[in-house]
Order: structure tokens, then sequence, then C-alpha cells
């Protein structure tokens, strides 16, 4: 237990714990201070002077955000002069930055407009200084508009505890910017942390939301006179605009996003919503929603399978997940001598979705060619994954669009259908139903995971002859390791376990945050034999704080959303992959023949160049 | 023998690089920090306009200042010492002093920066090579300083004073830069509390027309008339004299925010912001006021490092002693 101090905060006692900042204290004592740049997964940088506060006896106001709360402190946190400062300072924010509010990944939820109401800020005041400042795309996957950067450095500082360093800030003074590298060795890899990370909305996914607003403003000028919104039945207008006259569109939404999506519906972060997400989608007009998580079960089959290949042969060793595409564009780009360390098998979406394309089809009897397969992502890398031409099955893609978290719910909130009131509905068979497993792919640790809990078996009874475990040992030894790769991680840490299997010992090691990344390839160029199984996972405690995701996303709503999913897990009646009956029914049919299953299930890798930076003028992307 | 700390705090010593902390009190704490190393650094940035006594120590007590160097790696207990100082001084003395130096551990780095590099957690960034801004205080840099080490930085004069106290020389005197519409600028040495009114009549620069000074900074440095100069110095010491009839307030204000538009970081809002609109207003045909004391309001209140914050003082006593004469109430010329 930590001696908790007394401090005073605008004349309330209260306690808080030693080492804490005035604005942690603050909130945790349900004080809100407004702060820009503080984010809690970056050091604080206190140059929005927002969160200015009045310290007894200390001249000058302080900033809550960088100065440690002492005993007996008295602070205040809003009086006159704080106002007055803190308006001034919003209205130079606002002279930084080209308001374009329909457009915004904050959507109506946005802080600057909410705290210009509170200070009674002029947003015109000054003259925007920036609006002939231009847009950069990053790849398929990532638009910055310079136009509207407030020069707080989050994306710079994230980018930078990525390790990537792709963002960098040239100039001096007034002239400050935040410029994408010319540098021929450093690229983006697409994680979109800036993204979350960017108070002002500045960066965003590409295609957010110019295509959902064209789409959605034909749809609604087309139904003007209807009083049923849906879009079922309507499908032609929603295949006209993306060009897919009748095409049967199907939706499938990410392990990640069923836990977080409601947050935008006035639910809490981490409270699970699968039915009605299914629900939403549904009523959105796609004519079906499958579950990605049942791709995720086909992945730790096929991974779980591959780890033991190469364990018991110690061929290309240690092995990699390969889920994450921001990753997998790391290792292409960064470290292409580590390529052949991940695994061949495809991410969850591009499995399911090839699945929906071939076994689905051939099922129902439907061209695959008149199917369009719609990924919903908390994820901006896998609008660049999809871009990969060899993962195309008979010349089709396996997933045609993908939109993040946030688009989905931009197309909910226009079409006005609210999730927390919607009834739930079930998710389309036969590709509908996880695993447990399939489920905690959302959260760093899960692929492994779920990729153990199917492998270990297999582990134990190839390597080690099968030597006699009981049950009990077996759970037990399971329990204890993965609890220590669940939840609760901390961004950019390294979880490493070491699982014994027989005689020998499985290390693994679970990241999460690439950050540590170039150290730990560093490691292993030394010390290949340091881990067997590394999972990576680009974004902070891994999809759940994905690029794709809502704002704001911190390391607070991350935990809860991880946790929401390991609930699922739990609640689940069947937890492991090979257990899940459609999984038993593609392998026993379709996936007999090996190349069918190969064609779906694995994929290759190259090394990469640098990827195309587009500029643009402001106010066209 | 007496230690050397407890000679600086009898002495009354406190630094001349602007923030007047006393001395002993700098040195003990970096004695005292925790860590295996820790470093000196003398500040011969001078970068304030109108200061360039930093530079007469260098060209004629070289010998004195490295000597007050070595005094603190003693009595500290530091590994090395930085000097560093700006690039014209670099080129003019970089030699002579590495010759006194001879083999101590004493480097000479040449400020790769602007005025902010003046600044000492701007300064240990541009040694360490990253960008030129300050960082967050605390800690300071008797805790974590250059590298991340306890450091005790210090100004060339301070050096210079220290080496008088430890031979028993030091009479309470320092150095002042006299420039501006005078006879005689230039370095002169005098009591410290001497006031600008005598400093002026003893070097023969008391004008015979209407005037005002600048006094501590000519950048930084606050406005006195006529009436106020019974005052010491403070700051770095320098007085810039103004013919108040041939002196335009606009261009004097132009001339220094645009000083500060090419020599700020960036790094906070108010500062980058606040200036770039200083200067917007101040080059349009009519000003106004009234935003204008709104940005130098957050300047003063909320900016990040002490350069920002002391923005404000020569535009608030010119605006105030000077100019509030020549406009009215609503702001017209």
């Amino acid at each position: 237990m930590t001696m908790m101090i007394r401090a005073i905060i605008n004349g309330k006692k209260v306690k808080v714990r030693p080492g804490q900042t005035i604005l942690q204290a603050a909130r945790e004592n349900g004080i809100e201070i407004p702060a820009l740049c503080y984010h809690s997964d970056l050091d604080a940088k206190s140059n929005c002077r927002l969160c200015l506060v009045e310290i007894k006896g200390v001249k000058n106001l302080q900033t809550a955000c960088s100065t440690e709360i002492k005993k007996g402190m008295e602070i205040k946190t809003e009086t006159p002069e704080i106002t007055r400062a803190r308006k001034i300072n919003l209205e130079l924010i606002f002279s930084q930055h080209f308001e374009e509010c329909d457009d915004c990944v904050w959507g109506f939820n946005c802080r600057l407009l909410e705290l210009a109401r509170k200070y009674k800020v002029k947003i015109g005041r000054f003259l925007d200084r920036k609006s002939d400042f231009p847009v950069y795309q990053f790849g398929p996957s990532i638009v910055f508009d310079t136009s509207k950067c407030v020069d707080c450095r989050n994306c710079f500082e994230i980018c930078r505890k990525q390790g990537v360093n792709f963002l960098k800030l040239t100039g001096r003074g007034w002239k400050t910017k935040v410029v994408p590298s010319g540098q021929l060795n450093e690229d983006c890899i697409y994680c979109g942390q800036c993204i979350v990370h960017c108070p002002a909305g500045a960066v965003e996914a590409v295609g957010e939301f110019e295509d959902a607003r064209e789409y959605l403003s034909q749809f609604q000028s087309q139904n003007q006179n209807k009083k049923n919104r849906k879009i079922s039945g309507e499908k032609n207008i929603l295949s006209d605009y993306f060009g897919w006259k009748n095409k049967i569109v199907v939706a499938q939404f990410a392990p990640a996003i069923r836990t977080s999506v409601g947050e935008k519906f006035g639910m809490a972060p981490g409270f699970l919503i699968t039915e009605k997400l299914t629900a939403g989608i549904k009523e959105l007009g796609f004519d079906k929603v499958f579950d990605v998580c049942v791709g995720a079960d086909f992945t730790t089959i096929e991974e779980a399978d591959e780890l033991i290949m190469r364990w018991r042969s110690r061929k290309k060793m240690p092995m990699f997940t390969s889920c994450c595409p921001a990753w997998v564009k790391f290792v292409e780009f960064y470290a292409p001598d580590f390529i052949p360390y991940l695994t061949t098998v495809r991410s969850p979406h591009i499995i399911s979705g090839g699945l929906i394309k071939t076994f689905w089809a051939k099922k129902q009897g439907i061209n695959p060619k008149d199917i369009i397969v719609v990924s919903i992502m908390p994820c901006v890398a896998k609008k660049y994954e999809i871009t990969r031409s060899e993962l195309k099955i008979n010349g089709l893609k396996p997933v045609d669009c993908v939109l993040t978290t946030r688009e989905l719910i931009y197309f909910l909130t226009k079409c006005k259908i609210d999730l927390k009131r919607i009834k739930g509905r079930k998710l389309d068979s036969p590709l509908g139903s996880p695993s447990g497993a399939g489920v905690i792919y959302g959260a760093s640790g899960g692929v492994m995971e779920s990729a153990l809990r199917t492998a270990y078996e297999g582990i134990i009874s190839r390597q080690a002859a099968r030597q006699l475990i009981n049950e009990r040992q077996k759970k037990n030894l399971l329990k204890i390791e993965f609890k220590r790769i669940g939840v609760g991680r901390e961004f950019g840490e390294i979880r490493e376990a070491k699982i014994k299997v027989g005689k020998k010992f499985l290390k693994i090691a679970v990241i999460n945050g690439i950050g540590p990344v170039k150290k730990v390839l560093e490691k292993l160029r030394k010390n290949p034999r340091l881990y067997d199984y590394v999972e990576v996972m680009t974004c902070p405690g891994g999809c759940i704080g994905g690029g794709g995701q809502p704002v704001p996303t911190t390391a607070e709503i991350r935990n809860k959303r991880a946790i929401g999913l390991y609930q699922l897990d739990k609640k689940k009646k069947i937890r492991q992959a090979q257990q899940n009956p459609i999984i038993k029914e593609v392998y026993q049919d379709f996936f007999a023949e090996e190349k069918t299953r190969h064609k779906i299930c694995h994929t290759g890798y190259s090394k990469k160049k640098k990827g195309i930076i587009k500029i643009l003028p402001s106010g066209q992307h | 023998m007496e230690h050397i700390i407890e000679k600086i705090k009898k002495s009354g010593l406190r630094g001349r690089g602007g923030a007047d902390f006393p001395v002993y009190l700098k040195w003990t704490m970096v004695k005292k920090a925790a860590g295996e190393r820790k470093y000196i650094v003398c500040n011969g940035s001078e970068g304030e306009p109108g200061s360039f006594k930093d530079g007469f120590i260098l060209e004629n007590y070289p010998g004195e200042v490295i000597f007050g160097i070595k005094i603190a790696l003693k009595a500290v207990g530091a590994a090395d010492a930085y000097v560093y100082l700006r690039k014209d001084y670099y080129r003019k003395f970089k030699n002579n002093l590495e010759k006194i130096i001879s083999k101590q551990p004493i480097i000479i780095f040449q400020k790769p920066g602007g005025y902010l590099c003046g600044e000492e957690t701007t300064l240990f960034k541009s040694i360490e090579g990253q960008r030129f801004e300050p960082r967050i205080k605390p800690p300071y840099p008797p805790q974590k300083g250059l590298w991340n080490c306890p450091t005790l930085i210090n100004n060339v004069e301070t050096f210079y004073y220290v080496n008088q106290i430890a031979k028993g020389n030091y009479r309470k005197t320092r150095f002042y830069s006299l420039s501006g519409q005078i006879k005689h600028p230039g370095v002169y040495e005098f009591p410290e509390d001497l006031d600008i009114k005598q400093i002026l009549q003893k070097t023969d620069n008391w004008p015979s027309f209407d005037f005002f000074v600048q006094a501590g900074g000519g950048a930084s440095g606050r406005i006195l008339t006529l009436k106020e100069l019974n005052q010491s110095v403070g700051g770095v010491g320098a007085i810039i004299v103004y013919n108040t009839k041939k002196t335009k307030p606009i261009f004097l204000m132009k001339k220094w925010i645009k000083f500060f538009l090419n020599e700020n970081c960036g790094q906070c809002l108010p500062c980058r912001e606040g200036v770039y609109r200083l200067n917007e207003i101040l080059n349009q045909p009519k000003i106004n006021w009234q935003s204008f004391e709104d940005l130098l309001f957050i300047l003063e209140r909320a900016s990040f490092c002490p350069l920002g914050k002391n923005i404000v003082v020569p535009f608030q006593g010119l605006i105030k002693k000077i100019i509030g004469y020549d406009y009215d109430d609503k702001g017209n010329y």
C-alpha cells in the first residue's frame, strides 16, 4: 500500500498518490482539467498550455500535466485568470486548425469544440494560418491533413515511441512542422497510432469519411420520403455507389470491435455487443454478417500446425505471428532478414474472406465474382493489407473493402441506427460462431494463447512421444502461464513465458506496441534460440488499441476493451479452435485437398521498398 | 583552508547569466547530487542583444575563467567541463582557450543554434544533438542536466568572479555592457549595486537629449524612463540608451518581435502562436491593442520557458511608459 498524501483542489480536500501529477490526481478525484497534448501513452510535453492551474505560493500558472502534486498543495483549476489564459490559448489553437467538423474522426465528440463552448472562444478571432497547408497520404491507409494540425506533437511522439520515426519535426518557431520522412530507409507501417493520438483530427484513415458521406448523401436523397431507414431492399444504392451492382454484399467484423463500437452509443468501453452490432450492420443493408473470429479459429489451427512443424524440425525458429499487417510491413521494410520467420498463415479476415468466396459461395451456389466482402476492422493497416496481390484466390481478392470501426460508427450514426436500442440479431451461419480462442485475437497475447491452446496437445504428443501428462496438470500449466500474458499489459512491454513441453521448454514472448521490437530483433540476430514463438502486435494492447478504433483511445479504455474480450472467452463453451464445428466441417471436407487449404490459408512475403507518399493540395483528400 | 563553496557563500555572489541565482546554492546542489558522472558547463552563448561582456571577459581574462572552471571541477567533483561558446566567440577564442586548458578535462563547444541555446536546458539538448528546445523543469540541471547527469551551469562572468573570490580579489563588482545612442559604448566594471544614472554619468555617457533606457538585456530588458534610473541594472548587466525623439516605438517593437519570431523554438503554443500573431498585429495599419494585450498576457502567464515569459517585459514597459503618452485609450496613434 502506498501512503496517500493530502492536498486541496478547488477548496476540496483530496487524497492522492505520491508521484502523481496534478492532472492525474485531479481526474481521479473527478475534477476535469482540459489538456489537449496530454495522452496517457506519452510523457507529458506540456506544450498546449491548456492544463494551467494556480498553485498557492507559486508565481505564474503551472501546467497540471507536468507538475507533481505535493503534500499540502493548494491548487485551483478554475480562476478568472486561468479562464482568460485558456480562452486565448484556445483561440490560438483554432487559428492553426482548419475546421472541417462533419468530416472528423472526433465527430461531435470533439474536445476542442467542447472547450470552445465552455470558455466562450471566438473561433475565428485570428485568421487560419494553415488553410493552404498540404495534405499527405501515406500508402493506401493514412491521410494527414496538416491544415488541421495544432502542433501538439502527439503524432510525432507516438511514431517515435513505436520505433518507426516516420514522422519528423522540421523548422523552428512558427515554422515548426510535422512532416513525413523523406528518407528512403524510413517508411510508415500504417499502424495509425498517430490517428488515435491526435487531439485535433488532423490524421485519419483513407476514406474517412468522404466515402461514407458521399454514399450516404445519395442514399438519403433517394430515401427522403420513405419511413423505412433500412438499406435492405435498397441495396442497389449501396452497390451502385461502390460499383457493386447486383452483388451479394457480405460484412465481417473483427474480434476487437465488439467491445469498442458501443462507446459511441453511450456504452462503457469493454461492453460486449456482438449481437447488437450484427443487427446494426444488417440494418445498414449488408446481406450477410459474419464474424472474423471464425477466421481466427482457422488461423489458429494453421499457425499451431506450423509451430509444431517448425518446433520439430527446428527450422525457421523462432516463429513470428503475422496477423498484424503493420508488423508484417515493418519486417518487410525494416527487417527483411526476418521474413522467413513470419508464419505464412494469413490473417483471420483474409482467411474468412477467402472462405466466403470459396467454401460459402460453393455451398450457397453463388458465383464468387458476385460476392463483395467488406471487413470492419479496428485497423488502418488492413486497408493496406487487402491491396497485396499475392492474397488473391482464383484472381479474386478475399476482401474487397476495409472499413474502420469509426467508419462503421459514422454509417450507423448517419442512418440513425442506435446500437443501444437495437434488438440483437444472430450472426449468419455457418461462419458465424467462433471459439473463445478466436475472440481473444483482439487483445495482445490472444493470438499466441489461441495457437498454444491448440498446439500444446500437438507438441506434447509429437514431441514428447505421448508422454503422460494428466489433465489437471495440463490445465494448471496453461492457466498459470497465460495469466501472465493476459490482460494488464503495458504499452511497449515484452512479456515472456516458458512453457514446459515434455522435457523441453517452449520460450515465448508477446510484444504489444512495436517500439521495443528493434531491440528484440537485434537480440535474436545474436541468439536465435532466445525465443521459439513471438507474437507482435503493433498497436498498444493489440487490436483493441488499433489505429481504426474510436477516439479517445487511452490505456484505461484499452484495458476495458480487452477485459470485455476475455470475459466473452471465459463464457464460451468452446474455447479451443479445433473444437469449433465449422473447423471440423471445413477441414474434413473442403480442405481435404491440400492445395485448397494452402491457397486459402497461407501467403508469402517479400522485401518492400518505401511506399507511396502522395502530397495533395489542401482540402483535397 | 576554507572550502571554496563556503567562500562563495560569504561573498554573496549571484549568477551573472540573468537569473540572479545564488551561486553557492547551485554548487552545493551539484556537489550533493547523487551520480557518478557530473558535468560543468560554462555558458558563453551570450545571445541577448546589447550584451557583450562575456566576449570582453573571454578576450581579456581567459585564464581567470578557466581557473574558475577548474575550481568548480574540483569543488563539485565533476568529470568534464564544457565551455559553450557562440559562433563568433568560438572562432575568436578557441585557440587561445585551448592553450590555457592544456590537458584539463575542459571541452570547447561551438553553439549550434541561436538565442534560445542560451537557456540552460536548451543548451544541454544542443550538446546532446537534439532539437533546440527547453525541457520541462523540474528536474533542474543540478539534478538532471547534460546527458541526464547532475550539471553545474554558470555564466562566463560567474566563473571569472569565482576565480576572483578564490584569490581574494572579489569586490562585489560586475561587468556592464553599454550601448545605444551614447558616446562611449563598451564594457565597464562597477559595483553591482551602482545605479544606472551613476553608471551613465561615471562613463561620461549621460545624454544631453531626452532618453529612455532598456536595462538588463536588449531583447528582454525592462524599459526605464529618466525618473527610474536610480536602480541597479540586473539581468545580464546591459544598458541600452534610446533617444526618445528619434526612436519610433512601433519600429522598436517590430524589431523586438522580429527577433523573437526568428529565435523562438516553436514548442509551446503561447510563444509559437503568440509571437506570430504579435508580429501580424504590429504589421497591420491599425494595431488591435486588445489582442496585443491578450497575447502578452498568455506569453507572460503561460509560456513554457523563461524566455517566453520575459518577452513581455520590454513591450509592457514601452507601451505603458513611452507609447502611453502618444496613443489615446482607443489605441489610435
